[in-house]
């Protein structure tokens, strides 16, 4: 994947009352986005989106005056799919399919669905759901506390070492103007009193719920190279499907063996790190299933600071994340991604070349590489 | 041996909807029987029932009858109304039983509080009606 780059990034303000549709949103992340890159809206020959959302590419083709749409799709399955869509993006252009691909979204998930909400995200009964929500597990944090419940169990993971995760990403926060939890700072006691959502998890686990937009703009590295920012190269990106379900591993045990393959390095050569942190314990578990640390030291890790701008060896989540930053389902999190690229993150790691971005308890991640 | 339980003490959790790969699994269970599917071709036992086997691809399936007894593997208590039925129904647990032949299914306990459940925990079936046409497999305190 060495030939495509991301050039663009763009994103909304996040709030949790946008006062606009999700199209209007999508399409002021892409607008910002194409300016950042530098490049015409009507140059844009591809549009890729989470098939969760409701915003299609023709009526953004449409709005943007894109006159011949040559690569467009959804990927489905949940918000954990930005890895995938960048792989989808990359493929295209490295085959010489398209362009100039946007992968956009606008959500408004705090005013509009909100996905911690049985009431969205519940399947009646049907399917596979059948085995699941008639004893009451009918969000997506009922299963990830599930398997988190075990992990504890087998790993001696702690409550307070999520806590610490929540801690450091909001520290990040506290340095970011962007972030929802900007000038609201937390302690490790405030995460420890905080109420049970569904126990084990209590509320400050928990993510955001979030209105906003992002974009991400991706032309081939040759391109990238001429335009007015410093080009993310994507040095490797992989997907996966859910195969049977374990209360254990996370889906990081399939993709880590050929995310590394891919890309030539090893995890000790990463230099900064986000991981979709839905809820806190998955960054302990994403950097055990991913091999930056053993399984059952990510906890001690984390509470060592290890994740941390300030002073950690492997900082993590450096914009707030999804626990403070904002919860765009991995958008936000690949937008810092390239930020860290770039030089111009609010949390900098100095002299960033290799940028790690895990976009869904192990079903996707993406390596940027600052170009030489 | 099964049992009823009026509506009101759960609350309004989705009834599951029978599908074609597993129909059989429900039936079962309005006879009072836990049967899990297993592959004629390799033995293996699976939870949920497919149309397949995942391990040596047969369609060929049969229904095991299960003893009934497990532990409890993992569980949560949800402690916020996350739906507009839960209210009045807070907290409440969801277990992962883990059969002694292996198969691992979701599942609620009876007479059990919350705050005394825990992973190791040994269980026991009871097939519980819920409406004419479906009966749950929930658990007790063995």
């Amino acid at each position: 994947m060495h030939s495509v780059a991301i050039a663009g990034i763009g994103e909304t303000e996040y709030s949790r009352a946008s006062g606009r549709s999700e199209t209007r949103l999508a399409l002021d992340a892409i607008l910002a986005a194409l300016a950042d890159a530098g490049i015409d809206r009507t140059e844009v020959d591809g549009l890729m989106r989470w098939s969760v959302d409701t915003t299609g590419e023709e009526e953004i083709a449409a709005n943007l005056g894109v006159k011949d749409l040559k690569w467009f799709g959804e990927v489905n399955q949940a918000g954990n799919v930005g890895a995938a869509l960048v792989t989808h993006a990359a493929a295209a252009i490295h085959a010489g399919l398209a362009n100039v691909v946007v992968i956009y979204r606008g959500v408004n998930g705090r005013s509009g669905r909100r996905y911690g909400r049985g009431e969205v995200t519940g399947r009646r009964g049907q399917g596979g759901s059948a085995y699941t929500e008639p004893f009451g597990l009918l969000t997506p944090q009922h299963n990830l506390a599930m398997l988190s419940r075990r992990r504890m169990h087998e790993f001696g993971t702690t409550s307070r070492q999520f806590g610490w995760v929540a801690v450091s990403e909001r520290e990040h926060a506290n340095r970011n103007p962007r972030a929802t939890y900007y000038d609201r700072p937390l302690t490790i006691d405030d995460h420890q009193d905080s109420r049970h959502i569904v126990d084990p998890f209590r509320l400050f686990d928990c993510c955001l719920e979030t209105d906003g937009g992002g974009a991400l703009v991706l032309v081939s590295a040759e391109r990238a190279r001429d335009l007015q920012q410093p080009p993310a190269l994507i040095r490797a990106a992989v997907q996966a499907g859910y195969s049977e379900r374990s209360f254990v591993d996370t889906a990081a045990v399939s993709t880590a063996p050929r995310l590394w393959a891919q890309a030539e390095v090893r995890p000790s050569d990463i230099d900064v790190v986000q991981i979709y942190d839905h809820f806190a314990p998955f960054v302990i578990f994403a950097l055990e299933d991913y091999g930056f640390v053993q399984r059952g030291e990510g906890g001690p890790f984390v509470e060592a600071g290890g994740i941390r701008w300030d002073g950690g060896t492997l900082p993590v989540n450096t914009s707030g994340g999804h626990l403070s930053e904002a919860y765009l389902q991995g958008m936000n999190q690949m937008i810092e991604s390239v930020r860290q690229i770039r030089g111009t993150s609010t949390s900098q790691v100095a002299d960033a070349h290799l940028s790690f971005c895990d976009t869904g308890i192990g079903t996707g991640a993406i390596i940027l590489e600052r170009d030489r | 041996m099964t049992s009823t339980t009026p509506e009101s003490t759960r609350p309004d959790f989705p009834l599951p909807v029978p599908s074609e790969d597993g129909a059989p699994f429900w039936e079962h269970l309005r006879n009072g029987e836990l049967r899990v599917h297993r592959c004629t071709a390799c033995g293996r036992l699976q939870h949920p029932p497919r149309l397949m086997c995942v391990q040596c691809g047969s369609t060929e399936r049969d229904w095991a009858l299960m003893s009934g007894r497990g532990t409890v593997y993992s569980f949560v208590i949800t402690r916020q109304a996350l739906h507009p039925s839960f209210e009045g129904h807070i907290p409440y647990a969801t277990v992962i039983v883990e059969l002694e032949e292996g198969p691992r299914l979701a599942s609620n306990l009876i007479d059990i509080p919350v705050d005394e459940i825990a992973i190791g925990m040994a269980v026991r079936l009871e097939p519980t009606a819920v409406s004419d046409e479906i009966t749950l497999p929930l658990f007790r305190r063995a």
